[in-house]
């Protein structure tokens, strides 16, 4: 009974995914080896566009005829030109392919610096848990690497950039151009994307590639999120069924929605809400996505063993083990993030990476000497190196959407207003037994979700001209550009809370059913090292068993 | 013979070390403990939430030495580790029955 409906889901996915499949036909080549990316159209105004034919109310209109016979005189004159010297358009054939050629290298090596960033997320959250648990830890910050990758590969990114349309920095190649829409309010909203499946057909591009290791590492830092919130009480296999499911279908569809040309991308052009959901480097995308799946998962396992007492409500503080590791991993995410928001325009010849750059680093200074000092002289009279690392991560996340739209000014309140953010939600989160190992929820989560709404505040107006397909340039409310912006920012927050909450609850019941979530608490007091990995983090070394719990300290 | 055992503040091992080797005591065992006496524990905070530290580190040091030289080098461990602030520590003096030196087999007093 059950393989029958197993082949009924089948057909019936055939039957709806087999037209659109068969529509991709008439579909731009794919250019595998890289020759043909990067030509003459490249080099901006060098070929003058040939006007188009002047319809008959036009003619009458003697500003519209001027127009047209200077814009005609120029693409003649061109040719003209071009014909007798020919050397003059073979260099802009080269110097087109050069501009292209510095595009990829910036987002290919960009790529590779958040690439890292997986190892400055494992020193993190291993650094904050308990030396029992340093391997355990640790190799789900490993594995998820691998997982995640190959899920995309299979079909996270055909979901998520399969109607993605041209790629303009990368050589204009428009092969990745299926999206499945729904037709609401007289629109075709985007849904989720539907080619590039294994990086085959029109995803063997190297367009196509690049833009699939780039985002490829993006996903991978949104799936490494949640195991840093319900470690050390989460079972290794529970775990592997998430990783499988993070690349394929939990990232991807809201990943479509605001960066493969989704509906949430299209509330500009369909609604006149401001550029729609702008979100340049993924505060949304990346980070409030793992922010809500370790929420999520962190409520749903429980608290650790020790944390509260029977009542529930006294709060025990389980110590980190390493407090050298978790700041060395957070220089390391520091250090990663300058590929992570500059990397995000996807062209080194966009000169506005200088900007995005110091905004990034203006926002994390200012977040984590906010952080301090709060915490210093306002919550807990020492300055708390945990929570220091917690603020400088806070104002990166926060400044990811924002980066390329605000000033130097806008960027140290986004970080100031993180720093501040960040300490309130550990407690928040703290008090209703929320517990996140290593603060996950409150630096991802929360301020993923406050750096989208800063943009529909803070953008000043001076970049962003043709985003998501609206003329001129983002603006947010402070800045003269009214609420429009505001509201669509909130949507996106809204939309990614929603749909990942669900997604969340989906999968760890599906790991519950089929493996179950939480680990014994006979394993977790012991530590999750050996009964789970085999092998503890620290093995031969003397463990001060006297601090590994509340209850014996 | 006698053992003497002291508990006193890890800064201040180097310190007796050198005034017992002053007095020409040759030998003696140390190691990390942790414990509390009057001076109790104390509160701390991280990340918002208090936790008190009850047990703070200490080091035990031992040594065994002829009955004649005991108080000598009790003298000399209280002038050393002395800071005159609470947790100082404490020194115990038990007697000893026997003593073997593994290496040669003396036994007695000739072996500490």
């Amino acid at each position: 009974m059950k393989k029958l409906l197993w082949i009924l889901v089948a057909t019936v996915g055939l039957f709806v995914a087999g037209p659109s499949l068969r529509a991709d036909d008439a579909a731009p080549k794919a250019d595998p080896n890289g020759s043909a990316t990067g030509t003459i159209s490249d080099v901006p105004g060098f070929v003058p566009a040939t006007p188009a034919e002047l319809g008959a109310d036009d003619k009458n209109d003697t500003n519209k005829v001027a127009a047209y016979m200077d814009a005609k005189k120029a693409a003649e004159d061109y040719a003209a030109q071009s014909k007798i010297e020919p050397l003059a358009v073979k260099l802009a054939d080269s110097v087109g392919h050069n501009r292209v050629a510095i595009n990829f290298m910036w987002t290919l090596v960009t790529g590779f610096l958040v690439m890292f960033m997986q190892a400055g997320f494992a020193m993190v959250e291993t650094g904050l848990c308990r030396a029992k648990n340093a391997s355990h830890t640790m190799a789900m910050n490993f594995m998820i690497y691998p997982l995640g990758m190959l899920g995309f590969y299979v079909c996270g990114f055909a979901f998520m950039f399969g109607g993605l349309g041209a790629m303009g920095t990368l050589g204009g190649y428009a092969g990745l151009n299926h999206e499945i829409t729904v037709n609401l309010f007289g629109h075709d909203w985007g849904l989720i994307g539907w080619k590039g499946f294994f990086l085959q057909g029109a995803g063997y591009d190297t367009a196509a590639f690049a833009l699939f290791l780039f985002q490829m590492v993006f996903m991978d830092t949104t799936a490494t999120i949640p195991t840093g919130g319900a470690a050390e009480r989460w079972k290794f296999s529970a775990f592997m069924i998430y990783g499988c499911l993070i690349g394929t279908v939990m990232y991807p569809i809201f990943g479509n929605w605001v960066w493969g040309g989704g509906w949430l991308s299209q509330l500009g052009t369909n609604f006149g809400l401001g550029h729609g959901h702008v979100d340049f480097a993924g505060s949304s995308v990346v980070h409030m996505q793992g922010g809500v799946i370790a929420l999520i998962f962190c409520w749903l396992i429980g608290p650790r063993h020790g944390k509260y007492d029977k009542a529930g409500k006294l709060v025990n503080p389980i110590m980190p083990h390493n407090i050298p590791m978790v700041m060395l991993g957070t220089f390391i995410l520091a250090f990663g993030w300058f590929g992570f928001n500059p990397g995000s325009t996807l062209a080194g010849t966009d000169l506005r990476i200088a900007v995005v750059a110091v905004n990034t680093m203006l926002a994390s200074a200012t977040a984590a000497l906010t952080t301090t000092v709060y915490m210093w002289w306002f919550k807990t009279k020492k300055p708390d190196p945990s929570m220091m690392c917690n603020g400088m991560l806070a104002g990166l996340v926060a400044i990811t959407a924002p980066c390329a739209f605000v000033s130097a000014g806008g960027a140290a309140w986004i970080g100031i207003i993180s720093g501040i953010l960040v300490v309130e939600a550990v407690f928040f989160f703290d008090k209703r037994r929320i517990d996140d190992a290593v603060g996950a929820i409150a630096v991802h989560g929360v301020n993923g979700a406050w750096g989208c709404l800063a943009v529909g505040l803070f953008a000043d107006g001076t970049y962003g001209d043709g985003y998501n397909g609206v003329a001129g340039t983002v603006k947010g409310l402070f800045y003269g550009g009214g609420l429009n912006q505001f509201w669509a920012q909130c949507i996106g927050v809204t939309a990614c809370f929603v749909t990942l909450s669900i997604l969340s609850m989906i999968v760890y019941f599906i790991a519950e059913k089929l493996v179950g979530n939480r680990v014994s608490l006979e394993v977790e007091i012991e530590g999750l090292d050996v009964p789970e990995m085999g092998v503890a983090g620290y093995s031969g070394m003397v463990m001060d068993k006297q601090s590994e719990t509340p209850y014996a300290r | 013979m006698k053992k003497i055992e002291a508990i006193i503040k890890p800064f201040k091992l180097e310190e007796v070390k050198d005034a017992l080797n002053e007095i020409g005591v040759e030998g003696m065992t140390v190691s990390e403990v942790k414990g509390f006496g009057r001076q109790k524990g104390h509160t701390e905070i991280y990340r918002g939430s208090e936790y008190t530290v009850d047990f703070l580190p200490k080091i035990k040091l031992e040594l065994v030495l002829p009955e004649a030289r005991v108080a000598a080098a009790i003298a000399a461990i209280i002038k050393a580790a002395k800071t005159g602030k609470i947790g100082d520590g404490k020194v115990f003096v038990s007697p000893v029955d026997e003593a073997v030196r593994i290496r040669t087999e003396e036994k007695g007093e000739a072996a500490v």
